[in-house]
């Protein structure tokens, strides 16, 4: 259309929600209804279109498809976006996610509702187009422009602390994205161009490699988050409104493990490969510390902000394993994460709608009023933990399966988090649904609507399906992953036979 | 060339506004207080009349009148740039002069003034006419910085900025004068001759003093003293004036003489442009942290724009003042909106200068809040807004010359500056309102709509700016 291609319409036609979201006035119920359905409808459009992609993506290469380029800033900046297996499965994560995200929000966003959907609808675009961009300034743009509608939906729509929250989640990222724009400009200069394709196939010095991979790291191990640059997450998670949390948790995370698989292991094989022990002991830190650390948590959203952290650590450390495993495993883990991690906060804003309050001490005996709400919770919680037959479970035992061949002390310490995850999970669950209802607060609270259910059962469904059956999701990243490793192998044999001719 | 062909040809905006002006003084002087709305009115038009001669003007690189000025590709540009922002100076003052019982002729005339002075200094090519177009400016806005003069700050202003102006003036006298005596030339083509093999100890303490001075007028650190007391002092349109039109003259200027006087010298004037730059920006972005004027914030956060746009002259090449010219356009753009919205400051009939008055603007006036909004994302740097792509030139320029250090002290100073513009950010939508705005008059609602959306469109379709940087740019090499 317009001479643009289909990831072009998946990237803007939320705007085109947005456009129309302009064009509404006024504050009466019916407006509102427009606003809400509109939006709905924006979103599911797009995850339509997100589909028709997915239908003509061919697994079976590890090239970038769909590509489409034009001459945009001059100079080698061009505007070109594709997808491969790697980029593939979070376009269809966020378009996926988005509507429940609105409908999440359908009941418990009274107060400015349009400027609320315009800042998803921005929002959708701006990480859609940081999967899709294949020029790394376009990327940039779409990267760091997703800080203004986040900053905004936490500061408006957050809890009390919002102010605080929304400052510390914007600058963290800042201050480590605008180190990988520095070294953007030093490949630029390098290479004559931002072209991702080409930078690829460019090699950069060894030096230099050190230099632009610590910079990439500064970003993205913010983004992660990290240990111990993880301390914003906490916080934005607990002042953001449900639906924020679900997309940060669910997609803004993943943009630093697809940083790293994009951009830091394939463009800097060298320098990955010598820091490799370094996002190890990163990652076990952040596996043991943060689940410790969730253990004493008073918070439920708290309480799942860290142990996002400490699932995020087996995806960096099974991305930087470069072996088939690992990395198949951290690609699943990020995206059964994306299911998982959403539909917890989900259940928390269910309970949060209805008391208004986070605390595990106001809670205890759900089960005899929500029962349904019970299993719901139930299986989000075991999937968390990495319960066979649910998606957490592949993607954990992949990564620790190709942790162990690449470091087996690494495997074990990271193996502990398994046990501490279920400690803490179980334990949060214990306290908020088992044990005698007995606080006059929850004697008259009610089971999930109809809505509620419309949203949670997708998500349980296809928890269940891809932990039953993860083929389909192995088998899109299986070409991108087999390609990245086979090229990364044969550098670093090339320096090692460099090395020893000397 | 004939004195009148270079007149025509080469000088024509000048022109205009010298004759302008003097035709605006004797209606203004025959006409009296009443003359205000006509000189007003047939001075945007005189302004505009240049712009259009400039816009229109495609002569190839000449020099004139015996080599004291030159006509080019970058002189055009930044001249366009300058008229533009005296142009939405006069069209956003011309409310709050009314409503402040300033509203005399004489304002629109010294601006005419200045911004000749500002085009002499733009097109100077030796120091004799650098100096009289940086006097010619200057002198009008001391006068313009304490134009209320009933007003005590204003008063105040004007005196400090006057008092520490003749101290600059008297270095670039100085300097102008060490140069001349080493270098035995006022043009800068000679003194590039002399100074292309080896450079006299004269000429570097020449130099030194001639960028210190220029430095106070593009209020960089360590010459940004007066800055915060005349941007809060003097009237606001006033201010919108200094921050927009006159910076774009003295940037011009520092790149002109460096680049086209001192090529040989390079690393000898790089090292006080680097410490200048990287002064500036940390002083920006620290300072402005504590201030609640907004006037005085946007003082030292210009300070700050000053340190980044020296970034792309710290490179030296072509790539550098490209990326300058093209800061400086988008920062023209911002300053502009910015200012345009602390016009629009007003509550039942007085000017609010305080940020804490823009609070719970996103709910008293949703449209205003958005659009101020967007233009502190903009000076944050935030992409895909315009300021992002200020910023990308010069840092590419940097990386590309080595200046590493330089970049990254640059991005770490942006993101502590992030800091007090989401300040604003914050005031406006997450706090409970204040008082709601009057209703702003339209030029000032013009201004801000347009040049917001200018910044928000700019990544759609970039190439008319980036091809005009990039011409004038060339042109000066």
């Amino acid at each position: 259309m317009f001479g643009f291609g289909i990831l072009s319409g998946v990237t803007f036609l939320p705007l085109v929600g947005v456009a129309f979201l302009l064009t509404q006035k006024g504050d009466d119920e019916t407006s509102l209804k427009n606003i809400r359905w509109a939006t709905l409808a924006t979103t599911i459009a797009t995850f339509v279109l997100s589909l028709v992609v997915w239908s003509r993506f061919d697994t079976a290469s590890a090239a970038f498809q769909f590509v489409e380029e034009k001459n945009w800033l001059g100079s080698g900046l061009v505007y070109k976006m594709g997808v491969d297996g790697f980029s593939m499965p979070f376009v269809l994560l966020t378009t996926f996610l988005m509507p429940f995200a609105i409908l999440a929000s359908w009941d418990s966003v009274q107060k400015r509702v349009k400027e609320y959907m315009i800042a998803f609808l921005v929002l959708e675009t701006l990480m859609v187009g940081v999967f899709c961009a294949l020029d790394l300034v376009l990327f940039y743009l779409f990267f760091e422009g997703g800080l203004i509608p986040m900053f905004l939906i936490i500061g408006i729509w957050g809890g009390k602390r919002r102010v605080y929250a929304s400052f510390k989640f914007f600058l963290y990222t800042l201050v480590g994205s605008l180190l990988m724009l520095v070294a953007i400009l030093a490949m630029y200069g390098k290479a004559g161009t931002t072209d991702i394709a080409v930078l690829l196939k460019t090699d950069f010095p060894k030096e230099m490699q050190t230099w632009l991979w610590l910079a990439f790291f500064a970003s993205f191990a913010v983004k992660m988050p990290m240990w111990p640059v993880h301390t914003w997450l906490p916080d934005a998670h607990v002042e953001a409104p449900t639906a924020g949390s679900v997309i940060l948790a669910a997609i803004l995370l993943k943009m630093g493990g697809y940083g790293f698989i994009r951009f830091s292991l394939p463009m800097f094989p060298d320098a990955s490969t010598n820091f490799a022990p370094l996002i190890y002991a990163l990652s076990v830190i952040a596996i043991v510390y943060t689940s410790l650390v969730a253990l004493v948590q008073e918070d439920i959203k708290k309480l799942i902000a860290y142990s996002s952290v400490a699932h995020m650590g087996y995806v960096t450390m099974g991305l930087f394993t470069l072996n088939p495993q690992g990395m198949q495993g951290a690609i699943f883990q990020m995206i059964s994460h994306g299911f998982v991690s959403g539909a917890l906060f989900l259940c928390v804003g269910v309970i949060y709608d209805r008391m208004h309050t986070r605390e595990i001490a106001a809670y205890g005996g759900l089960v005899n009023r929500m029962p349904i709400y019970a299993f719901v919770f139930m299986l989000f919680t075991l999937a968390n933990v990495g319960l066979p037959g649910t998606t957490g479970f592949i993607g954990e035992f992949l990564s620790l399966t190709g942790a162990f061949q690449a470091n087996s002390w690494v495997a074990l310490i990271a193996t502990s988090g398994v046990v501490l995850s279920a400690a803490y999970a179980l334990y949060l669950y214990r306290r908020v649904i088992f044990g005698a209802l007995e606080k006059a607060s929850l004697m008259s609270i009610t089971d999930l609507t109809p809505r509620e259910i419309a949203i949670f059962a997708p998500l349980v469904l296809i928890t269940i399906y891809y932990g039953v059956q993860p083929q389909p999701i192995l088998s899109a990243t299986q070409a991108s992953v087999d390609n990245l490793i086979q090229t990364h192998t044969a550098l670093i044999d090339a320096i090692k036979l460099a090395a020893a001719g000397h | 060339m004939p004195f009148f062909v270079q007149l025509a040809h080469h000088f024509l905006p000048e022109t205009i506004l010298a004759v302008g002006v003097m035709v605006l003084i004797l209606i203004g002087a025959w006409r009296g207080e009443r003359g205000f709305s006509l000189v007003d009115e047939i001075a945007v038009g005189i302004l505009g009349l240049a712009l259009v001669t400039i816009a229109l003007s495609s002569t190839p690189d000449t020099s004139v009148f015996d080599g004291a000025y030159i006509d080019d590709g970058f002189s055009r540009f930044m001249k366009a740039l300058t008229l533009i922002g005296a142009i939405a100076s006069i069209l956003m003052s011309v409310d709050w002069l009314q409503r402040n019982g300033l509203e005399k002729f004489e304002y629109p005339v010294l601006i005419i003034l200045s911004t000749l002075g500002m085009l002499l200094l733009i097109s100077a090519d030796n120091l004799i006419a650098l100096y009289l177009g940086l006097e010619l400016m200057s002198l009008a806005l001391y006068v313009m910085a304490a134009f209320a003069r009933d007003d005590g700050q204003s008063s105040e202003a004007g005196l400090k900025y006057f008092v520490l102006g003749a101290l600059s003036s008297g270095m670039m006298l100085y300097g102008a004068s060490l140069l001349y005596g080493f270098a035995g030339t006022v043009s800068f083509a000679g003194i590039a001759a002399v100074v292309s093999t080896s450079a006299p100890i004269g000429v570097i303490f020449g130099l030194v003093f001639v960028l210190a001075a220029l430095a106070f007028k593009m209020s960089a650190a360590p010459f940004h003293m007066w800055t915060p007391d005349v941007y809060q002092g003097a009237p606001t349109p006033v201010t919108a004036f200094f921050a927009s039109a006159a910076k774009m003259a003295a940037v011009a200027i520092t790149a002109r003489i460096v680049v086209t006087a001192f090529p040989g010298v390079k690393d000898q004037w790089r090292q006080i442009v680097v410490f200048i730059s990287i002064a500036s920006m940390l002083l920006g972005s620290f300072a402005a942290i504590g201030q609640e004027n907004i006037k005085r914030l946007m003082a030292y956060s210009s300070i700050g724009h000053m340190g980044f746009a020296l970034i792309g002259l710290a490179a030296g090449d072509e790539a550098g003042v490209r990326g300058v010219a093209i800061y400086l356009t988008i920062y023209l753009i911002m300053t502009l909106g910015t200012f345009a919205a602390i016009l629009a400051m007003r509550v039942q009939g007085r000017y609010v200068e305080n940020v804490s008055d823009l609070a719970g603007l996103s709910r008293t006036n949703g449209w205003m809040a958005f659009f101020l909004a967007m233009l502190m994302f903009s000076l944050a740097g935030i992409p895909p807004l315009a300021g992002f792509f200020a910023k990308y030139y010069v840092l590419l320029a940097a990386v590309d010359a080595g200046l590493f250090g330089l970049a990254v002290i640059g991005v770490l100073a942006s993101a502590v500056a992030a800091y007090y513009y989401l300040r604003v950010v914050k005031v406006m939508y997450f706090d409970e309102p204040a008082p709601a705005f009057d209703r702003a008059p339209m030029a000032v609602r013009a201004v801000l709509a347009v040049s917001t959306l200018a910044l928000l469109g700019f990544w759609v379709y970039p190439t008319p700016v980036m091809d005009a940087a990039a011409a004038a740019a060339k042109s000066l090499f």
